[in-house]
């Protein structure tokens, strides 16, 4: 479902000179599995879901997300293929404080170009128990809502596959089982595939497959 | 959820900010507003006041004095004409020519307003504007044989009172200036009705009656006072009375005619013909023109410079929303869809602070109205649209489009990586 070949991604530093983040000869993900990807700070764990997300581009390599191989897409097919088949949670939810959580969710339905989908966008809100909350704006959600919205608007577009950047880490330790829990279920539920950045062992013992980034990214060695 | 929605909510985000970049859009077209409303005021009011009539004739001397002066009662009369010229155009050498010639003298004034001495075909036979007849709001016209009746404009009527009945005196020259008051009444026996043009603002009296004053009291030394004028004093026959000037109609079935008469007029060694359109035409592109071109100009900079605030408004709120654009970008926007945002939020603030400049501007021509109506004779509402306002919707679009395009592009080159990272 998801493969990554031999790619590279470096970053300029301000003195000029390249800092290779990503050596990743491998990576892949099964349709619907669910990894955990762990690794120390700085070692390019957001940055490998920049990759897959087609937010960063590679400086080198493939990555392949079903039969689309999207290194080789323009910008605006990268942009369009993220909306229609990625989804993506944020560690500060990073929700449009302008919009209400219904709209917010809508608006990722709109960037992917379909008609936006009031009924599905109600029930995901539902299913993240949110229906009572759907004309909030995010200043008036708490911490905990926030990132169900978020979660809600992530699989908007039934992605095939949802990228997780430390969706627990600004959540109250009453909260952080539960939204966990919610993302979980709901890619079991849609079938989607799940990879999920997270420092905090009590989350990611919960995963049969844990990645350590260390292992297998060959810059975060020579680092 | 449409990008004008989008753009939309984010003017609401910073809804202060917004609010004040809008208004003072809108106060920049309330100014233009009102320089399109006053110049289409004074080009009416302007060229209302020399229609009825082909040519104004007078002394020798500036055309464009002889026509303030006549047709606008603004300035001194040049110098007078013999009676006996005006004769000219009634039974002598320019009569076969002429449909009818209209003789008025000045010098006297009431309550600053001036009198007119003329005779009854000013109102019967001249037209005004598009042909229209003088009609009257009360009373009716002067009669030939009654020499101390008079005629008086619709605003002269709402200002000093005079109704028909009412009497007035003519005074001599300007009462500040030690002009005199004429002990003769003149009774009103007519209100005009709203014209628009000068003669709203004058009193018309019997032209003999205005003679008649001069010869009462045609032993009355009046070298102690300046009336603005140099006319000789009273005289009740032809060889001795002076007209101010003369209105005249040439008979249109000789086309071309009108230009024939002016020259022989002009050509001869008495008088001066002078076609009020042409002279008001000048006056226009030589002065009036150019002041409201530098004042229009002045109002579109203005606009303008509005325009530049909305651009640094939004430039500003970039650095803010930064992070926005690239959560937008995460979720799938293409550069080009946040780029178009910013450029309908630059729209919207301008067309919002265009629509807030139009009633501001016709609200503010609403309240001046009187004021206009009574100085210029032209009525104005707060409704009175220029076409050419309808222009002011693209011009506006096409500003806000050049000036959000600084902030679009910033949009555009949004690092959607390093602005997610930046506040992780």
């Amino acid at each position: 479902m998801l493969k990554l070949t031999d790619v590279k991604k470096s970053f300029t530093q301000p003195d000029g000179s390249e800092f290779l983040i990503l050596d990743v000869p491998e990576f892949h993900v099964a349709p619907g599995e669910q990894v955990v990807l762990v690794g120390r700070s700085g070692c390019g764990k957001t940055t490998l879901l920049h990759v897959i997300a087609g937010i960063s581009r590679v400086d080198s390599g493939k990555v392949r997300i079903d039969d689309w191989e999207i290194t080789l897409l323009s910008e605006a097919e990268c942009d369009r293929f993220r909306a229609q088949r990625i989804g993506y949670v944020f560690q500060t939810f990073n929700l449009l404080p302008g919009f209400s959580a219904l709209e917010n969710v809508l608006l990722a339905m709109r960037f992917a170009g379909g008609r936006p989908d009031k009924a599905r966008a109600r029930k995901l809100l539902d299913r993240v128990g949110l229906s009572h909350r759907t004309s909030h704006r995010p200043a008036m959600m708490s911490v905990g809502e926030q990132q169900r919205v978020a979660v809600a608007r992530a699989l908007a577009n039934r992605p095939k596959i949802l990228l997780a950047d430390e969706p627990t880490a600004n959540v109250d330790s009453g909260n952080q089982q539960q939204v966990l829990d919610l993302i979980r279920d709901t890619c079991a539920e849609e079938d989607v595939a799940l990879v999920l950045v997270t420092h905090t062992p009590e989350v990611a013992e919960q995963f049969e497959r844990i990645d350590h980034l260390e292992e297998f990214n060959r810059a975060g060695v020579t680092a | 959820m449409s990008l004008w929605k989008i753009a939309w909510r984010s003017i609401r985000q910073r809804a202060l900010a917004s609010a004040l970049t809008a208004l003072s859009m809108g106060l920049g077209v309330a100014l233009v507003v009102a320089v399109l409303v006053v110049h289409a005021v004074v080009d009416r009011s302007f060229h209302r006041g020399g229609e009825g009539y082909d040519l104004i004739v007078g002394a020798k001397g500036s055309p464009l004095q002889l026509v303030l002066n006549s047709a606008y009662y603004l300035s001194e009369p040049i110098e007078n004409l013999p009676y006996g010229y005006y004769r000219e155009f009634t039974e002598g050498e320019f009569a076969p020519d002429i449909e009818v010639a209209v003789p008025i003298c000045m010098g006297h004034s009431y309550r600053g307003y001036r009198v007119v001495g003329t005779t009854p075909e000013m109102f019967s036979e001249l037209k005004y504007l598009d042909q229209r007849p003088y009609q009257f709001d009360e009373g009716e016209n002067f009669e030939a044989e009654n020499h101390f009746d008079a005629v008086v404009g619709s605003t002269v009527a709402a200002k000093t009172g005079l109704t028909v009945g009412g009497t007035f005196q003519a005074v001599h020259g300007v009462v500040e200036q030690g002009g005199h008051v004429h002990q003769q009444n003149f009774n009103v026996v007519g209100v005009l009705k709203p014209t628009g043009t000068p003669n709203d603002r004058a009193l018309f009296v019997n032209m003999e009656g205005f003679y008649q004053i001069h010869a009462d009291e045609h032993g009355r030394d009046h070298s102690d006072h300046d009336h603005g004028h140099d006319h000789e004093h009273a005289a009740e026959k032809d060889d001795q009375r002076q007209v101010t000037a003369i209105l005249v109609c040439i008979d249109r079935s000789t086309p071309g005619r009108d230009r024939v008469v002016a020259k022989m007029i002009n050509q001869g060694p008495a008088a001066q013909a002078a076609v009020p359109s042409f002279v008001i035409a000048g006056l226009f592109e030589g002065i009036i023109g150019n002041i409201q071109l530098v004042l229009l100009l002045m109002a579109v900079l203005i606009v303008v410079v509005a325009g530049m605030g909305i651009m640094v408004s939004i430039y500003n709120s970039m650095s803010d929303r930064r992070h926005e654009i690239a959560v937008m970008r995460a979720l799938g926007a293409s550069r080009l869809t946040v780029m178009v945002v910013i450029l309908l939020e630059s729209i919207l603030l301008s067309l919002g602070g265009g629509v807030l400049g139009l009633l501001l501007g016709h609200g503010l021509i609403g309240a001046m109205s009187p004021a206009i109506a009574e100085h210029t004779g032209v009525a104005v509402g707060s409704l009175h649209f220029q076409a050419i306002e309808l222009a002011l919707i693209p011009a506006l679009i096409v500003l806000a489009s050049v000036v959000g395009y600084l902030p679009a592009m910033s949009a555009y080159r949004t690092d959607v990586a390093r602005s997610l990272t930046a506040t992780q």
